[in-house]
């Protein structure tokens, strides 16, 4: 994927907590690890923004070894299940956690990073094509995984060198973590042009982050909308932080207001702001608005990236022609990825999606071609920019507690849940709290007298908007 | 209500935890106590108080006794 060789003498990347490590270096513990693990084989990658994370990284997608990533901080029971669901060769992850696996050889470390070697029994076949296993949803330990091929992953990461015009002399900071697929393509398009990557586990609100991000000069770093909610109350516009170039957002639409205002700021000050869409299933990116028409077109994500195409379809497939008429929108284009996996034995699929994906976002074009989002086909929020499924947060509860009547709906960012019983309201919340892994303040809890059902016994969750939505 | 009442007040409600939790209280020290709930509890603070707090003050924020000296010593809140 990488050509390491080519930047030998590149920093590839400065950790926060000490290491700088170049692309030659990168280059010969890729070597190394494949001396260890010898053939194609799938390991479990747990994550968090440091440098052995990412090395252990590149050295599996250039050496055809399949990494799935996850969380580092992802509970243990929740690991446990999807390793056996998965059987994977090996484990990638941090010294420290290794000790949680004391019947596991370790076989290879460098930079407080362990790899090691499972006592699996079952090799489940990987297809040809397959390169890389991503989750949808944020903590929740779901099995259900991405299949994303190399082919995939080399189309988005040129595209993304393309319309962001990246070169070696970019320097991006991490502000998302790395199993996260926004967070991964900054981290492979970045490692494609020779940059150097600028790794911190740091957040946005700590002293520490702002220190690394003005000591080595960070050039970009990219926020869902909750990011820039935060950056706004940190008073952002007012930091002088002459190195940055680019700010990039995703992971969810950003209020039009607030999108305007970071769009003037960066117009202001000589920057560019681009506003971004995407998913895990077309591996990263679809869509971008170019920066010169940032304000201009405010609230939209833009238009497809290089080599993409986007259509809308009517409730009939038909194809919309019209601007200004709601229809889902589609999305033709290399980096559409394989496909789903939910268990070991789908690791030997091929590509199910021919190139085409149903985005299941609901979107308008405008006279110049622009797209806007405007709803969803799914039942599923963005909190912190993470995927939860509503239907899915529904049936955690209703395995956890039983008999109990409950729904949950909502807008993003604020998840609503909908129950019958008042004793039964702080336990379900601090049980979706623990679920998601996601802060409590996300969540509300409503008791009311009955939950709406038609008399099929379906949920009417129009009724409920009236607890949510403003008059 | 007190200014000491209110400061309270502010991390309680922010990561909704009893007052005997707050002596010593570190940011990710806590689950609530991450990046969203920091931006929850300085919305509070602000509120709160009705100042406007400095981003060097803001990310300097990093337990409740720093909150305290921060108040006291910048923005003239006394405890």
């Amino acid at each position: 994927m990488w050509d390491l060789q080519k930047y030998a003498n590149h920093l590839a990347i400065i950790d926060d907590l000490g290491p700088k490590i170049t692309y030659g270096e990168m280059n010969k513990i890729s070597a190394e690890v494949m001396r260890v693990v010898d053939s194609r084989c799938l390991v479990v990658s747990l994550c968090q923004n440091s440098a052995g994370s990412i090395i252990g990284y590149v050295a599996f997608i250039n050496n055809n070894i399949v990494p799935i990533l996850l969380n580092a901080q992802l509970e243990i029971k929740l690991l446990i299940n999807l390793l056996d669901t998965y059987a994977p060769k090996y484990v990638w992850l941090p010294a420290n956690q290794a000790d949680a696996f004391e019947e596991w050889k370790a076989v290879y470390s460098c930079y407080n990073y362990t790899l090691l070697k499972t006592s699996y029994d079952i090799n489940y076949t990987l297809h040809d094509e397959l390169a890389l296993l991503l989750t949808t949803s944020g903590s929740t330990g779901s099995p259900k995984f991405v299949r994303q091929s190399y082919k995939n992953i080399k189309a988005n990461t040129d595209s993304i060198v393309e319309y962001l015009e990246l070169n070696e002399t970019e320097k991006p900071i991490t502000t998302l973590p790395m199993n996260y697929t926004y967070g991964l393509s900054i981290i492979n398009s970045h490692l494609m042009v020779g940059a150097t990557i600028l790794v911190t586990d740091k957040s946005l609100m700590q002293k520490e982050f702002w220190q690394f991000f003005k000591d080595y000069e960070a050039t970009s770093f990219g926020g869902v909308p909750y990011t820039y909610e935060m950056l706004k109350r940190l008073r952002f516009m007012r930091m002088s932080l002459p190195t940055l170039r680019t700010m990039t957002q995703a992971g969810g639409k950003l209020m039009p207001e607030l999108h305007e205002e970071f769009a003037l700021y960066a117009a202001e000050n000589g920057k560019n702001f681009i506003v971004m869409y995407g998913q895990c299933e077309a591996t990263a990116r679809m869509g971008y608005l170019p920066a010169k028409n940032a304000v201009k077109k405010r609230g939209s994500m833009g238009i497809a990236i290089a080599g993409g195409k986007f259509t809308l379809i009517d409730m009939n497939g038909k194809s919309i022609t019209e601007p200004f008429v709601t229809g889902e929108l589609v999305y033709e284009g290399a980096n559409v990825t394989l496909g789903y996996a939910e268990c070991g034995e789908d690791l030997s699929k091929g590509d199910e999606r021919g190139g085409i994906l149903y985005t299941g976002d609901m979107a308008q074009f405008d006279e110049d071609g622009y797209y806007y989002i405007v709803g969803r086909k799914k039942r599923f929020l963005k909190i912190y920019g993470n995927r939860v499924n509503l239907d899915e947060i529904d049936r955690l509860i209703k395995e956890k507690f039983e008999d109990i009547d409950c729904a949950s709906a909502g807008v993003d960012d604020h998840l609503y849940i909908f129950v019958t019983d008042e004793t039964k309201a702080s336990l379900v919340k601090e049980f979706v709290v623990k679920k998601t892994g996601l802060n409590q303040s996300a969540f509300n809890m409503v008791v009311v007298d009955e939950i709406p059902k038609n008399d099929a016994g379906k949920i009417l969750y129009k009724q409920l908007e009236k607890y949510f939505l403003p008059g | 209500m007190t200014n000491l009442e209110m400061y309270k007040q502010a991390f309680c409600e922010a990561f909704e935890i009893t007052e005997d939790k707050l002596a010593g209280l570190k940011y990710q020290e806590i689950p609530s106590w991450d990046s969203v709930g920091h931006m929850n509890l300085v919305a509070n603070i602000e509120e709160a108080f009705d100042i406007m707090m400095d981003t060097e003050d803001i990310i300097d924020l990093n337990s409740f006794e720093k909150g305290q000296e921060i108040l006291s010593s910048n923005y003239d809140i006394k405890f």
